[in-house]
């Protein structure tokens, strides 16, 4: 089976499952019985930590969406015309983004929703209903990341079948949108993936030649990783075995960027493949601080409350993440990843991801 | 006399007033304070008149009221306007209109029975009021159905009578019987027009058995229809009451009085005081029974007057002398101006005759509430006063109606919230309103009248309750409904769209699942239980 086949076929499998999806709900209908579906819950508490998969899954507590109730028929309706908009994008082969969807559905009387939010939470519905992750379905979100390095991708979008393209090709990166997330990977020289939290870092970083000094695929997740970057750093680390490190600030916030992209996230608790588990976090360390001498800030409250949560998140259990979380709430200290610009611009490609990289 | 002829205080010269003149510089106290204040009540207590004299006859009114603007001085906000107000009323018989229009404190009202108004002063008042501002005579046509005369008068303020300008007399082919009264006066209209069309309408409210038609200063034409030709029975004139008596009338009473003895005094000249009762009444006032009247001292008539508020066996004082609307005059005419209809919910109580301080009182509630009330006269509690068949506009908060509905009454026991739309409407009748003025816009607290009026209002609050809660539930199952039928179309339309189907799933059966329960819940709702107010 050819790779180009394969993107085929997980869009005819989708199409397939969305059709199935109608004709169950009409046959309720025909049989005179108001229509439900059975789908996982998603409320926190049947959100649970599994320590095998290492992330979040859902319980084993399942839910009717049932239109009898006059509570749930409002959203019942509106994820039925979801699923509608969702077979129309992937039978046409268009794409279309959360913002999109929601925009789509103000034009539909007595669909329309009250916010952005009712709507993402709809498209969220959907993707458990069908156990499936939403860019499956062709909805992508927003924020774009951008990935840069010796890789060799093969679109499999209309208009672009077969085509190939190496993500060197452009010096500011590539923008990780729809094309990419669905393209075939085809071949690297790359023997690690370096991913970085902000924007600058990552321009310094190809600048500075980082992609061949260490032989690393460069991704850059803009702030918390959209799915569809997660889901390409996985891919990366079971396809061709690449091993992962991830660069952030050093505040609590950077800290949760990276296990984000390591353990996954409670509200994508219904989806398995965004994590990666064995991806390493290599800095910005409290200890960096110490050992380095960094320029930093004082935590403020709101850093210090959000330390206090994550030590208690088990997602944070291990020794390395204790140890660095007490370090930030001793010294009631934060740095940058920008913080390294002390001892000049290339001191970081030089002198900080050699130790790191080297280390581990 | 000039300076230095005499002592200053030789000028002082003691003289003793007309009525009319002492009315005349009192003005304020009847109603007449100011120009658009004078234009209400001008018009108020014309038409009072005219129904007074419509429901005397038993013929349901036909009142005709118009407003013309006849001059505009320039420089001041008010205007001459010319008022006239025909009715087809017993008429007034010719050798009684002088004196009617023209005399202050003359009139028909002086026997003991409800009417509207209480002194024979509102009429006057009015023509005297247009002739001191205009010095203008007021036109009289008037006819009992014989011929007709015409008459124009001047108030004679000093001497208190008319002075008759003109009089003639016309054939009356037709048999036409009633009055029209036109004089101007000074006025403001424009800053009285909401509350004399308000007026209007509430007068239509109590007296629904009235056609009224009015035509304002700028043509407009304001028509409120007769919905019922029934009449509430004529008040019966009655002796008085010993408990409601004072010195003087007491006085005025026994010069007019032949009797021989007090006891005969007593049973011919009061209400429900039969020999025996007399006889035990004067002997408690330390009156022999047989002594005569004309020899009665002072001091004796003094302490007869006090005894009757102390003697308990006197009988309650008759209501026949009153004349209530009735349940199913105000429910028909508060339906018809409000325009409420069957979704709407309205209860009429007409409590048993009370009295207080020896008058008899009958008090009235009306309560509404439901979709009209709320588009009508929006969210909240509503206060319609009426007192002798009279709508009271002004100083709501002062009387004791608005002290009832809002300190004495806890709403929340009737399911009524802030926002809940309410009318209350009550309506005093009696021998003598509790007036706290002469203007006779609120009623004072009488501790009597107070708690008849709460006990009244309790009475006819008690389905609001359930009427709330039942449409509280119908609202909510209509809404169920609405949404069943919105949403479902849709979902069997993007369903099939998803499916691939030519047709959309025939959502029918299911609507008609949902709505097979509306009448049941309605049933249901039916079985409430009204509810009773425990004090």
């Amino acid at each position: 089976m050819s790779k180009q086949s394969e993107a085929e076929r997980k869009r005819l499998a989708m199409e397939k499952s969305l059709t199935q999806l109608g004709l169950l709900i009409c046959e309720q209908i025909q049989n005179q019985e108001f229509p439900w579906i059975h789908m996982q819950s998603r409320s926190t508490d049947n959100i649970i930590y599994d320590p095998e998969e290492r992330q979040y899954v859902l319980g084993p507590r399942m839910i009717r969406r049932h239109s009898r109730n006059i509570r749930h028929i409002r959203p019942f309706t509106q994820l039925i015309w979801t699923s509608w908009f969702a077979k129309e994008l992937v039978k046409h082969r268009k794409t279309s983004t959360l913002r999109e969807v929601y925009y789509s559905a103000r034009g539909q009387r007595d669909i329309e929703y009250s916010s952005q939010q009712e709507s993402d939470s709809i498209i969220t519905d959907l993707e458990v209903a069908l156990n499936r992750a939403r860019e499956d379905f062709h909805i992508f979100p927003e924020e774009r990341s951008a990935i840069f390095g010796d890789l060799t991708i093969e679109y499999t979008v209309p208009g672009y079948e077969g085509r190939r393209t190496n993500l060197t090709d452009h010096p500011d990166g590539i923008m990780i949108g729809p094309a990419v997330t669905s393209s075939e990977f085809v071949e690297t020289s790359a023997d690690k993936v370096l991913v970085i939290e902000k924007g600058a870092m990552f321009t310094r970083l190809v600048e500075e030649q980082a992609h061949k000094r260490f032989n690393a695929i460069l991704i850059h997740t803009a702030g918390q990783s959209p799915r569809s970057t997660r889901s390409i750093i996985n891919r990366l680390n079971k396809e061709y075995g690449l091993p992962v490190y991830i660069f952030t600030d050093g505040d609590p916030w950077g800290v949760h960027i990276a296990m984000v992209i390591i353990s996954g996230s409670a509200n994508a608790a219904h989806l398995r493949g965004l994590t990666t588990p064995d991806a390493k976090w290599i800095g910005v360390w409290g200890t960096d601080i110490i050992k380095y001498k960094l320029p930093t800030e004082p935590l403020t409250e709101f850093d210090k409350k959000r330390l206090q949560e994550l030590k208690n998140d088990p997602r944070y259990k291990d020794d390395l993440w204790q140890r660095e979380l007490d370090i930030y709430i001793k010294l009631e200290k934060k740095a940058e990843l920008e913080a390294f610009s002390r001892y000049g611009l290339n001191y970081i490609v030089e002198k900080y991801l050699p130790d790191k990289l080297g280390g581990q | 006399m000039s300076r230095g002829e005499g002592p200053v205080v030789d000028e002082l010269e003691y003289q003793s007033i007309s009525p009319s003149d002492f009315f005349y510089r009192n003005r304020e106290i009847a109603g007449f304070s100011n120009p658009s204040r004078a234009t209400y009540t001008a018009v108020r207590e014309l038409l009072e008149n005219s129904l007074d004299a419509c429901e005397t006859g038993r013929t349901p009114p036909d009142i005709f009221l118009r407003i013309t603007e006849v001059e505009d001085h320039r420089d001041t906000e008010t205007k001459i306007y010319k008022l006239r107000v025909e009715d087809n009323g017993i008429g007034v018989p010719p050798e009684h209109i002088p004196k009617a229009f023209g005399q202050v404190f003359y009139g028909t009202k002086y026997e003991l029975k409800q009417a509207r108004g209480t002194f024979g002063l509102g009429g006057t008042m009015a023509v005297l009021y247009g002739q001191i501002t205009t010095n203008k005579p007021v036109k009289v046509v008037s006819s009992t159905g014989k011929v007709i005369h015409k008459f124009q008068l001047t108030i004679d303020i000093q001497n208190n009578r008319a002075n008759i300008l003109e009089h003639v007399v016309e054939e009356n082919p037709s048999k036409w019987h009633g009055t029209a009264i036109e004089l101007q006066m000074d006025g403001d209209y424009s800053r009285v027009m909401y509350r004399l069309i308000e007026y209007l309408k509430q007068t239509a409210m109590v007296v629904p058995y009235a056609d009224i038609t009015y035509v304002d200063p700028k043509g407009r034409l304001y028509k409120f229809e007769r919905a019922t030709e029934k009449m509430p029975p004529l008040p019966k004139s009655v002796l008085p009451h010993p408990h409601g008596v004072d010195v003087e009338t007491f006085k005025r009473l026994l010069a007019a009085d032949k009797s021989a003895t007090m006891k005969q005094f007593m049973v011919s000249n009061f209400q429900g005081v039969g020999p025996k009762t007399a006889e035990r009444f004067l002997e408690m006032a330390g009156v022999k029974p047989n002594s005569k009247p004309e020899k009665l001292k002072p001091e004796d008539i003094v302490r007869i007057v006090r005894t009757t508020k102390e003697f308990k066996d006197f009988k309650r004082p008759i209501a026949s002398c009153l004349s209530p609307i009735g349940e199913e005059l105000l429910k028909t005419g508060i339906t018809k101006e409000l325009g409420l209809t069957q979704d709407d919910y309205i209860n009429v109580v007409t409590r048993k005759p009370c009295t207080y301080l020896g008058f008899p009182f009958i008090v009235e509630v009306a309560v509404a509430t439901g979709p009209t009330i709320r588009k009508t006269l929006g969210p909240g509690i509503t206060i319609y006063r009426f007192a002798n068949r009279i709508p009271l506009l002004f100083d709501e908060g002062s009387g004791v109606i608005w002290k009832a509905v809002n300190k004495n009454i806890n709403w929340k026991t009737y399911s009524v919230e802030p926002e809940t739309p309410l009318l209350v409407a009550v309506h005093v009748c009696s021998t003598k309103i509790p007036y706290k003025s002469v203007g006779k816009e609120f009623m004072a607290d009488q501790p009597e009248v107070e708690r008849e009026i709460t006990n009244a209002i309790r009475e006819a609050a008690r389905g609001v309750r359930a009427f709330i809660r039942r449409r509280t539930r119908l609202q909510r199952e209509r809404r169920r409904l609405n949404t069943f039928a919105k949403y479902l179309p849709k979902i069997a339309e993007f369903s099939a769209r998803l499916a691939e189907l030519e047709e959309p799933p025939d959502v029918k059966p299911l609507l008609r699942m949902v709505s097979a329960n509306l009448p049941e819940v309605e049933k249901k709702l039916e079985e409430v239980p009204v509810i009773v107010e425990t004090e």
